[in-house]
């Protein structure tokens, strides 16, 4: 990649992915709206970029990402809050078509686990804790924290961690499916890493659809959300890479996808 | 932090924790809690320290709680053992579990109480012959604490646990190296010198394996076969990486006594 960022690195494409490590280590990878503009820019850029098949983010061995930058909030009165560009970013962060996995060491508070949320699968280290203590400034999770929480874990337990601003272990992130993995801090981007590199070798059209029926299932009834798994199921059918991966299977070989 | 409860030096490496209220056969007061927690600290921060020695000067090891600490006057409010076990004795069974080095308890004396259970929270445990052990909390109307109904079962599995966390008998050395409650019972006079032998042959060993070795059997607890069989691959890549390993395996080739650092 080209750009030369402030806050966050970006590593080259390896075997269809691409690695945001959140680099702001004096602010706990605070995440000010230059880091998360960042972060949007590159989501961007690399949506039309074949070669990346997935994304994998992550912060350092010791934290993920310790919430917003609160210096940064302190100075918005309600105009500048309505006019918050964070929100367009994590709106491209939201709408990012390709898998985002998310690899957690340490602290993911707040906006940090907010940014988890936004992840389509999040592996974990035995290190990492989770929670959304906005309450303790007067405030409440403003990047969705109250809705894709409580569609993830459920009521109680979003209420418990937005209400009290009490952190859940990973071990209890993962009971309550807020993550699927959780392995030692040393190998959590390993393991994310390996992850993805195994989702960009498979079909990347149907990559794409899977996850957006998937997210879809949050904010549609089920008949409505079957009806478009049977849309997307069927336009797979107009694949090449379908006819190849049924012909692959029937002559137990590998399939070669191609993206078409 | 000068201390008074306890006596604490770091010497070739090995750490000695000597719990030292003598008169009190060593139990825990406020003060002790503090300074044992200051001492590891310091055993955590230490570049030096590859193995600690926990051990109590006098007749005893450790009596547990001293009870003349607490407040249970007719009348008067009554205390919040709670809080005084998720301030004090909480923290420190988590901190030896988590020391990322070899922990060795000397158990010279009646380990009673939190006593006994702090010892079973090391990692190998020395008992002289004429020490013992009791679960002494039912006597008062308590439950064990600082981890005890969850060692001991698995330590002597929960017929035995049962009984000795309702009857409070006191286990002898012996019967607790026979049950599996402890490595081994040896001679009152030979304790400290057998103890002081394994933890400097301790410190020299590879530092960073024996604490994957201590991290793989504690999550084996809680861990399906499965999720240990993954901890094992993934602790063992990280030995594979160590300097240890390497020299290791050379000095091994070699025909040569092996030179570890820790790293």
């Amino acid at each position: 990649m080209q750009h030369e960022y402030q806050d966050i690195l970006v590593s080259d494409v390896s075997s269809g992915v691409l690695t945001i490590t959140l680099n702001r280590p004096e602010a706990y990878n605070a995440l000010r709206t230059q880091l998360l503009s960042e972060i949007a820019s590159v989501l961007q850029q690399v949506t039309h970029d074949d070669a990346v098949r997935a994304v994998v983010v992550t912060g350092s061995e010791k934290v993920f990402a310790a919430g917003a930058d609160i210096k940064e909030m302190a100075a918005l009165d309600t105009v500048g809050v309505l006019n918050d560009p964070r929100v367009l970013h994590w709106r491209t962060i939201a709408q990012f078509p390709k898998p985002l996995i998310a690899a957690v060491n340490g602290f993911a508070l707040g906006g940090g686990c907010e940014l988890v949320m936004h992840a389509d699968i999040v592996i974990a280290g035995d290190n990492a804790q989770f929670g959304q203590p906005e309450i303790n400034l007067g405030i409440i999770p403003g990047a969705g924290g109250t809705q894709r929480l409580l569609r993830t874990v459920g009521k109680s337990m979003a209420m418990q961690l937005v209400l009290s601003g009490e952190f859940i272990s990973a071990q209890q992130a993962r009971d309550f499916g807020l993550i699927s993995e959780v392995t030692i801090p040393e190998r959590t981007l390993e393991r994310a890493t390996a992850l993805a590199r195994k989702i960009a070798t498979k079909p990347p059209i149907a990559v794409r659809q899977a996850k957006e029926v998937l997210l879809k299932a949050y904010d549609t009834t089920l008949e409505s959300g079957l009806t478009l798994e049977r849309k997307a199921f069927t336009l797979l059918a107009a694949t090449e890479d379908r006819n190849e991966g049924i012909a692959a299977f029937m002559e137990k070989r590998k399939p070669n996808f191609t993206g078409k | 932090m000068a201390y008074e409860t306890i006596e604490f030096a770091i010497t070739d490496g090995v750490a000695v924790l000597t719990l030292n209220r003598p008169d009190r056969m060593n139990s825990f007061n406020t003060q002790m809690h503090a300074e044992v927690r200051d001492a590891l600290k310091q055993v955590k921060k230490s570049d030096e320290a590859r193995c600690l020695l926990i051990t109590g000067n006098g007749r005893g090891f450790c009596a547990g709680q001293d009870l003349s600490d607490r407040n249970v006057a007719p009348g008067a409010e009554m205390p919040n053992l709670g809080e005084s076990i998720e301030q004090n004795y909480n923290p420190l069974i988590r901190s030896l579990q988590a020391l990322e080095m070899p922990v060795i308890c000397a158990v010279n004396g009646v380990a009673a109480g939190a006593g006994a259970n702090i010892a079973f929270a090391c990692d190998i445990v020395l008992a002289a012959r004429s020490a013992s052990f009791i679960q002494a909390f039912c006597k008062i109307g308590l439950v064990p604490d600082s981890g005890g109904t969850w060692t001991l079962p698995r330590l002597v599995g929960h017929a035995r646990a049962t009984a000795l966390t309702m009857l409070g008998d006191k286990i002898s050395a012996e019967q607790a190296m026979a049950w599996g409650m402890i490595w081994k019972c040896v001679d009152d006079e030979a304790l400290q010198a057998e103890a002081q032998s394994m933890a400097r042959h301790l410190a020299t060993q590879p530092t960073k394996g024996l604490a994957f070795i201590k991290r793989a059997l504690q999550a084996s607890w809680n861990n399906s076969f499965d999720e240990q069989l993954d901890l094992e691959r993934d602790l063992q890549t990280l030995a594979g990486r160590t300097e240890d390993y390497r020299e290791g395996v050379s000095a091994f080739m070699d025909k040569r006594q092996p030179t570890f650092k820790g790293k």
